[in-house]
């Protein structure tokens, strides 16, 4: 079987044709790299998604959050939910870990809150 | 119990209400929308006609000319831009020559100073004139204005007098009562001696609340578009097509901000609240523009906007009384703009002669500090004021370089805004080239601290006009 | 007297700051009309900035923040808060804060990195009311990633540019429901990447070839028409479909902000909107350079940062007196490639030119031609107005020739 993506590794966006046997990756074309080729595989047997939200202050205002590593995509929705329902209190620096081991990432900051 | 109750904060109850102001009387002003100049003057074409193409011997052409006598001097005290940038009726044929003909006859028995102008004439004006332009009358008493400029700070100053304004009072009764009348709303009720009825198109519903059946009015639609002040510099005069029966047509014509506006249409409905702007309507302004002014630029457009003129049915402004105490200022279709500081004093007028005091009151403010005296301010004069609050050092609006300090005047001074729109009518926040991409955020934040109430229940223009509409995180954010 | 003064501190300021230190220059001031540096990356939340140039997916705040600690580490001046009024050619700045007030700065050198603003609504002239509820994506993103706010919850959005296809994506996240994005073209505007992760992944329709013809609502938007259009752009009536939303995101171009560059009688490219500019990204003025999203448009921050470092390095040079001009090659374009910055060159040296196609082509050839002759030639698969490409061209081959032309042969 045969089956087109689109990468989503960088912005290059390359049109990628997987061969299929079953849920077996044979063959990638049309990648630039070799991480287009690892995406291929993914995306076809688990494909996986950075989220990047919002988390609440105590204090007051928010920070920008991000899985530190990709999660599988059917995940999302429960990841929103749990960044939803998250508080944090200031100061924030980037990298801080907010909520670990959701879905194999941790939620990191990505801003800086004094 | 109150002296006057104005109903409509449109220019002509403004300046009805900033002339009663002058003497020792209670007055309040009824609006059925969120904040003043939501009708007709919240959408027209800013000019103050000279007076040239009214019916001699009409109301409108002794109140336009009155009135046009007295802007520049009402603008003056009220600290509102005005320009007498002169307009230019021009024509391309036969028949048109002979309607400027007859206008040139209609403004000299109406005491206009008008001039007839040739192809050459015309051109050395308006260089920008399509070529095949063949005559035109000449106006230099021609004038632009901001209406809604003019209104705010009309109702601004007599706010400033001890006027009163209720916003969101959507009249809904009136009933005669022992030396006065009774107005109701679902918003409580008012009572007053005397009633100035300037509901603009629902003058005539006003009037038969008090059993008066005798106005009719209708809107006229008129779609406009609006040009980037880089366009404001291709014509300097008011540029008007010969008229037809239905008005005056399309125009062009710079505005006293710098722009340059291309309308109306006109297209008489029956909607009262159909302010949509249509396909056609914007094609039509520009095809039509473009055969007489060249190098206008569609892409140019910053925005565009409809209102809706409350027409009348007898050809004249209908300003009348038939039940005591209770006055009609209807059917103020254009020049209403134009004639707005002498229907005010014929209406003051009408009202002693029904027996309402006119006692001047001593301590009358006649001025007003204009919404621009920042942005007009000279440089040492700026400092100076940046110094006392350092809010006038921060831009807000970068289009428009609006200051933080002139947005918290809007909010604060007399009538405050209370939404979005109402900022940016005062101080034209959000009006430049990105229409407030940038700064509705920090407005909205201002609105909300200022008025105290939450962002998320901040309005463009009140009612459920919402900007946002909940928290995120499930309303646990801030 | 300042050494250089750089007009706006989000990624191709603070880029074009640090490049000139390092070539020596330590007069240095960064004026920022926002509370902090970064500018627009500060509200982009999303990932995918920095692999370029890092080798890692970076969020914008990220991005931002490598920057702005280099910026602190050298201690070059920043004044936020700071909105720069006024620039003229003798290249004195005005500028306006809540604690100085206006104040003047004479300049020997200026970087303009005033960044981009998204086109308006008024510029589309959608038929309808004027309701509560219309956004530019920009703006939605603002009050979601940076106010904490949702500005509706049943969305539709115009164009498919990137921002709007982010927006997309991320009030979806947020609790929204988006009903269509609507491309006015046949193509998007968009990354490729973007239409799958933030539209694909969430089984959100793009409508290519369609667009807004009417908008509903009184107080607050009930709804849009949107009708597909024809080869010409012009919508088919009998394709016109209602669609109740209480918002309209719209993502249908960004344009440089070049009102300061204007004040400073620079000349603009009338396709760009931008500075015409020389390699070094100097403009009509000497001394007076332009770098980034106010130059043209990216796609990408990493090249707004690389372009930022040409302008820095430069403006430092000028500064130390190496102003000479050698030659005057302009560099055309064909009816196929619509720009290329820089427009013209003016030193013989290995240079990489930046361009954009007008539409969308496949299996073409791009050609830089010298006279008749054909100096440089490179195949690509797809060209496409949303991405930006680059060719770079040898010193040597800038022998002998007069003006350059880029064009695009489709095989």
């Amino acid at each position: 079987m045969e089956k087109k993506l689109t990468c989503i590794v960088c912005p290059l966006g390359c049109q990628l044709t997987v061969q299929l046997n079953g849920r077996e990756v044979v063959k990638v074309e049309g990648n630039t790299c070799p991480r287009g080729a690892e995406y291929a595989k993914n995306e076809c047997t688990n494909p996986q998604r950075t989220v990047t939200s919002t988390i609440r202050c105590e204090n007051g205002g928010l920070v920008s959050v991000k899985t530190d590593r990709p999660i599988p995509k059917e995940k999302m929705t429960e990841c929103m939910q749990l960044i939803n329902k998250a508080v944090v209190k200031r100061p924030v620096a980037i990298g801080d870990v907010i909520l670990s081991d959701v879905f194999g990432s941790n939620i990191v900051a990505t801003q800086n809150k004094p | 119990m109150f002296d006057v109750a104005i109903i409509g904060a449109g220019v002509v109850g403004a300046m009805v209400a900033r002339e009663l102001a002058k003497y020792q009387l209670k007055i309040i002003l009824l609006e059925k929308k969120n904040d003043v100049a939501m009708g007709a003057s919240r959408a027209n074409s800013g000019i103050v006609h000279a007076g040239y193409d009214c019916a001699p011997g009409s109301l409108k052409a002794r109140l336009n000319v009155e009135g046009a006598a007295m802007m520049e001097e009402v603008c003056k005290t009220l600290g509102v831009k005005f320009k007498r940038n002169g307009s230019l009726v021009i024509g391309f044929d036969e028949e048109d020559r002979k309607g400027i003909e007859k206008l040139m006859e209609k403004g000299k028995a109406n005491g206009v100073e008008v001039q007839f102008l040739d192809q050459t004439g015309v051109r050395a004006l308006e260089p920008n004139i399509g070529g095949n332009v063949t005559c035109a009358l000449y106006a230099p008493t021609g004038g632009i204005v901001c209406p809604y400029d003019l209104t705010i700070a009309a109702l601004g100053n007599a706010m400033d007098n001890g006027a009163e304004l209720q916003r969101n009072f959507p009249v809904s009764a009136i009933e005669k009562i022992d030396g006065g009348y009774r107005i109701s709303s679902e918003n409580g009720e008012v009572k007053a001696r005397f009633v100035v009825n300037c509901a603009g198109l629902y003058s005539d519903e006003i009037a038969k609340m008090v059993g008066d059946d005798s106005i009719s009015v209708h809107p006229r639609k008129g779609e406009y578009i609006l040009l980037d002040k880089e366009c404001g510099g291709l014509v300097s005069n008011t540029i008007f097509r010969t008229p037809s029966k239905m008005g005056k047509g399309i125009l062009v014509s710079p505005t006293v901000d710098g722009n340059l506006l291309l309308g109306p249409t006109s297209v008489d409905k029956e909607d009262k609240e159909d302010k949509d702007t249509t396909e056609g309507g914007f094609a039509e302004i520009l095809s039509k523009a473009k055969e007489y002014v060249e190098n206008l630029h569609a892409g140019k457009a910053i925005t565009s906007f409809c209102g809706l003129r409350a027409v009348g049915n007898t050809g004249d402004f209908v300003i009348t009384s038939r039940s005591p105490g209770f006055v009609n200022a209807a059917g103020i279709e254009s020049p209403g703009l134009s004639a707005s500081p002498a229907i005010a004093k014929y209406i003051a007028e009408m009202l002693k002669e029904q027996g309402l005091e006119l006692v001047e009151n001593p301590a009358h403010i006649a001025t007003r500090v204009s919404s621009h005296h920042f942005r007009d301010a000279s440089l040492e004069e700026k400092n100076a004021m940046i110094r006392e609050n350092p809010a006038y050092g921060r831009i807000i609006c970068r289009c428009e370089g609006v200051t933080e300090g002139e947005i918290l005047d809007a909010i604060r001074r007399n009538p405050g805004a209370t939404d979005l729109d109402g900022v940016k009518r005062r101080t034209r926040a959000q009006m430049g080239r990105c229409q407030g991409g940038f700064c509705m955020p920090y407005v909205t934040e201002l609105l909300a601290k200022e008025l105290g109430i939450a962002y998320e229940d901040v309005t463009k223009c009140g009612g459920e006009s919402l900007i946002n509409v909940e928290k995120t995180k499930g309303g646990m954010a801030q | 007297m300042r050494d250089l003064v750089i007009i706006g501190g989000g990624p191709a300021g603070m880029s074009a700051a640090i490049a000139a230190y390092e070539q020596g220059v330590r007069d240095i001031l960064i004026l920022e009309r926002d509370e902090s540096l970064g500018g627009i990356l500060q509200q982009c939340i999303h990932n995918g900035f920095g692999l370029h140039k890092f080798g890692e997916e970076l969020t914008g705040p990220e991005y931002a923040w490598k920057y702005e600690q280099k910026v602190r580490e050298l201690n070059i001046e920043t004044k936020c808060n700071t909105m720069v009024l006024d620039i003229t050619e003798d290249k004195v700045i005005t500028a306006t804060n809540a604690q100085e007030g206006i104040f003047q700065l004479q300049a020997k050198a200026i970087i303009l990195a005033m960044g981009c603003r998204e086109r308006s609504k008024g510029a589309l002239n959608i038929a309808g009311s004027r309701p509560a509820g219309i956004f530019s994506a920009g703006t939605a993103q603002k009050f979601v990633n940076m106010k904490g706010y949702l500005p509706g919850k049943n969305v539709v959005i115009l164009g498919s540019g990137d921002i709007g296809l982010i927006m997309a994506r991320r009030m979806t996240l947020e609790g929204a429901k988006v009903h269509a994005v609507c491309e006015l073209m046949p193509y998007s505007g968009g990354l490729a990447r973007n239409i799958e992760q933030c539209l694909n992944d969430f089984n959100i329709p793009l409508k290519l070839s369609h667009t807004v013809v009417q908008i509903h609502g009184k107080e607050r938007l009930e709804g849009v028409t949107i009708a597909q259009v024809d080869e010409n752009r012009r919508p088919i009536d009998a394709t016109r479909e209602f669609i109740p939303c209480d918002t309209l995101l719209l993502s249908v171009g960004l344009i440089p902000e070049n009102e300061l560059s204007k004040a400073a009688k620079v000349d603009l490219s009338p396709i760009t909107n931008g500075a015409v500019v020389d390699q070094d990204r100097q403009t009509s003025i000497p001394g007076v350079f332009a770098c980034g999203n106010v130059l043209h448009v990216h796609d990408l921050v990493d090249f707004v940062s690389e372009e930022a470092e040409i302008a820095g390095k430069a403006a430092a040079a000028y500064i130390k007196g190496n102003t000479g001009k050698k030659v005057e090659i302009p560099v055309k374009t064909d009816g196929k490639v619509r720009y290329t910055v820089p427009q013209v060159i003016t030193v013989k040296k290995d240079i990489t030119l930046y361009f954009r196609v007008g539409s969308v082509y496949k299996n073409v050839r791009v050609n830089v031609t010298a006279g008749d002759k054909v100096i440089l030639s490179r195949k690509r698969p797809k060209v496409a107005p949303g991405e930006m490409e680059s060719v770079t061209i040898k010193a040597e081959l800038l022998e002998n020739v007069e003006s350059l032309t880029v064009s695009l042969e489709v095989l």
